[in-house]
């Protein structure tokens, strides 16, 4: 099927060689990192962890949250999810593909990595959770494709996709949770210190995942001949909503918990993100910034009349793309390292070559889910399956 | 046809099945050799090795520094400007050191500075994170670390709550005066965390740690499970206190306050 990525309209082309010159311009500033180490990085001492852990993290969320298509169709039978699937898991293959670039990038001895495999470590959290996104990854690779593969020839799909797809809905769990533990089971910091950060990282990773899948699912439509069902959005819009509430409510729990209880620990790093201690105040814009958009999500889609708004629905996926993105991708990692195991304030920001590196490993997610989509819808196309009423003769 | 291909995979998998027995007789070869400790009389062992920290005798900066320069002398600690620093044993006020702020503090205790290095914690949370074992716990209580494994992901630095821990984000052998290097001990390279050894190879040639031989008897170190070593008496003899002792790590560095 692979042949399918390398037919395309000129746009198409235009838009893969765009990637690629990211791509290759990024790797000319990574093959720096690689000679002078992560000094050109902005992490220090005490912020030893940043940027680049800090997307691994979202991106997590991410790749597990296309079991929010997924489950529905296989657990409950929801077949106006089925023409989604596919997407799902493809969106998941990226993604996971991003996590472990954004790995590779952070560690500083990279052509070390297979120590990880050489001198397995159980009781490392870091061992599972390399085990758990190799896992994920294969299992939506062998589904997802094989799928596909009889979508195209009309074959009913093979009895054992369907025990690995149940098997990669349980998996998808695991693979936030693990991530979550990396973080909440180390002893002196107290913002991860918590038993809900693993079911905080669910919340979130289930509303921005599908929020930022259904934004590549509308711009699909834009550019190709596939269209979703309808119902099957406002469904996925539906969740979407429900997450971003459990989201925000576990966030309000740890808020009181740590401030009733008046604990200095506890309270210390969410002062610092939302009102800067000893004159720091460098993420308090930010982090306002993500409480207005994420409640104006919520105000934009708990309403039916307003979620159910197709011009409007994007926008409000957008801004709450950006609010879990802010709370995940950039507080959890300088809230958890600040203040430091001395009391202190260690600002962090990352710098222009550490972003660029970053979206390098953002235009390879890029590319992987352009060429992914671009063979689905193709074979959607040619099956005939959830294609607009009139076909334009482009592409 | 058929028959000299299979002949050809039968010798193909006993080949491979050959070379894999031999590199693992290899490598248990070498491992056994590595965990013997050199067995003669001038070694100096424990069960679990402990250092008190008179805080009256070395509570100032300048007092502090002179630990800090020998025992960075001995480790080639690179010495780098910023907060990409690196450091085995250095000064910090109370507050930062025992994370337990106190009003109305005797001015004496107040404007004390306290020495602050790896505690080689008995549950060390950086050997429990490790995803290589590059940092692990020897049979005598120190927190080691094989430099050349570890992978620099640095979740131990996330995972340790003294902050005892630095990476090499650069180049460190720029930041070090090659002509006045420790011959004796080795350079790091880019990439890797180190930290605090307690001196093991110092140990391993009967030597007490470096900062220990530096502190004109203010640092004791020694076997904490002896009932009748030097640590041991100084801790019946005074009251100390340890870092964090809530978060259940079992610091193995003890101050006299």
């Amino acid at each position: 099927m692979l042949e399918k990525a390398l037919k395309g309209s000129p746009k198409y082309y235009i838009w893969i060689g765009f990637l690629l010159l990211l791509i290759l311009g990024g790797s000319g500033v990574y093959m720096l990192q690689l000679m002078q180490g992560l000094t050109i990085t902005g992490m220090s001492r005490d912020v030893s962890w940043g940027f680049y852990i800090a997307q691994f993290t979202y991106l997590v969320g991410v790749a597990a949250s296309g079991v929010m298509i997924v489950l529905p169709y296989y657990f409950h039978h929801y077949k106006k999810f089925k023409d989604l699937v596919i997407f799902g898991e493809f969106m998941a293959i990226g993604a996971v593909v991003m996590c472990l670039g954004f790995i590779v990038v952070d560690i500083g001895q990279p052509q070390r990595m297979l120590n990880v495999l050489l001198f397995p470590t159980p009781n490392s959290i870091l061992f599972w959770d390399m085990v758990v996104l190799n896992g994920y990854l294969i299992l939506n690779v062998l589904v997802g494709w094989t799928c596909l593969e009889c979508d195209r020839q009309h074959l009913p799909h093979p009895k054992w996709t369907k025990v690995l797809a149940y098997t990669s809905i349980i998996w998808a769990f695991s693979i936030h949770t693990v991530t979550a533990f990396l973080y909440q089971g180390l002893p002196g910091r107290h913002y991860w210190l918590t038993a809900i950060l693993a079911a905080r990282f669910l919340a979130s990773a289930f509303c921005s995942g599908p929020a930022i899948l259904l934004l590549v699912i509308m711009l699909t439509q834009k550019v190709t001949t596939f269209k979703a069902n309808v119902e099957g959005i406002a469904t996925l819009a539906k969740i979407i909503t429900y997450a971003m509430v459990v989201n925000v409510f576990f966030f309000l729990l740890e808020v009181f918990t740590a401030f009733y209880s008046g604990i200095p620990g506890h309270m210390h790093s969410i002062v610092y993100l939302f009102k800067g201690v000893d004159g720091h105040a460098e993420l308090v814009p930010f982090m306002w910034t993500a409480v207005a958009l994420g409640l104006g999500s919520l105000c934009l889609l708990i309403p039916p009349r307003l979620r159910d708004n197709i011009k409007l629905l994007p926008w409000s996926l957008a801004i709450l793309v950006i609010a879990t993105w802010i709370d995940k991708g950039l507080g959890l990692l300088i809230g958890g390292f600040n203040p430091t195991p001395f009391e202190t304030i260690a600002p962090y920001w990352p710098t222009g070559k550490e972003l660029i590196v970053s979206l390098m490993i953002y235009s390879l997610g890029a590319l992987v889910v352009t060429i992914l989509f671009k063979i689905a819808t193709e074979v959607k196309k040619e099956t005939g399956a959830s294609q607009k009423e009139a076909v334009p003769a482009e592409n | 046809m058929n028959h000299t291909r299979r002949n050809f995979l039968k010798f193909a998998g006993l080949t491979a099945a050959g070379l894999c027995v031999a590199s693992a007789g290899g490598a248990l070869a070498v491992s056994g050799a590595g965990s013997a400790i050199r067995d003669d009389e001038k070694v100096l062992k424990a069960k679990r090795w402990a250092m008190v920290i008179d805080t009256k005798k070395v509570g100032t900066k300048e007092t502090i520094a002179v630990l800090a320069k020998a025992c960075h002398a001995a480790h080639n600690v690179p010495d780098i400007p910023g907060k990409q620093n690196i450091k085995w044993l250095w000064a910090a006020g109370f507050e930062e050191a025992f994370d337990q702020p106190n009003n109305y503090m005797d001015e004496g205790l107040e404007k004390r500075e306290f020495p602050l290095l790896c505690n080689h914690c008995t549950n060390a949370p950086c050997v429990r994170v490790c995803p290589t074992q590059a940092t692990y716990k020897r049979a005598d209580g120190i927190v080691a670390m094989d430099y050349h494994r570890c992978i620099g992901c640095r979740y131990c630095m996330a995972g340790c709550p003294f902050g005892a821990r630095s990476f090499n984000f650069m180049e460190p052998r720029l930041h070090l005066d090659l002509a006045a290097l420790n011959k004796e001990f080795p350079t790091r390279m880019r990439g890797v965390v180190e930290k605090c050894n307690f001196c093991v190879e110092r140990l391993a040639h009967g030597k007490q740690p470096a900062c220990v031989e530096a502190s004109q008897g203010a640092l004791v170190f020694g076997d904490l499970s002896d009932p009748a070593s030097e640590v041991r008496k100084v801790l019946r003899e005074h009251y100390t206190i340890r870092r964090k002792p809530a978060l259940g790590t079992e610091p193995g560095v003890y101050y006299i306050i």
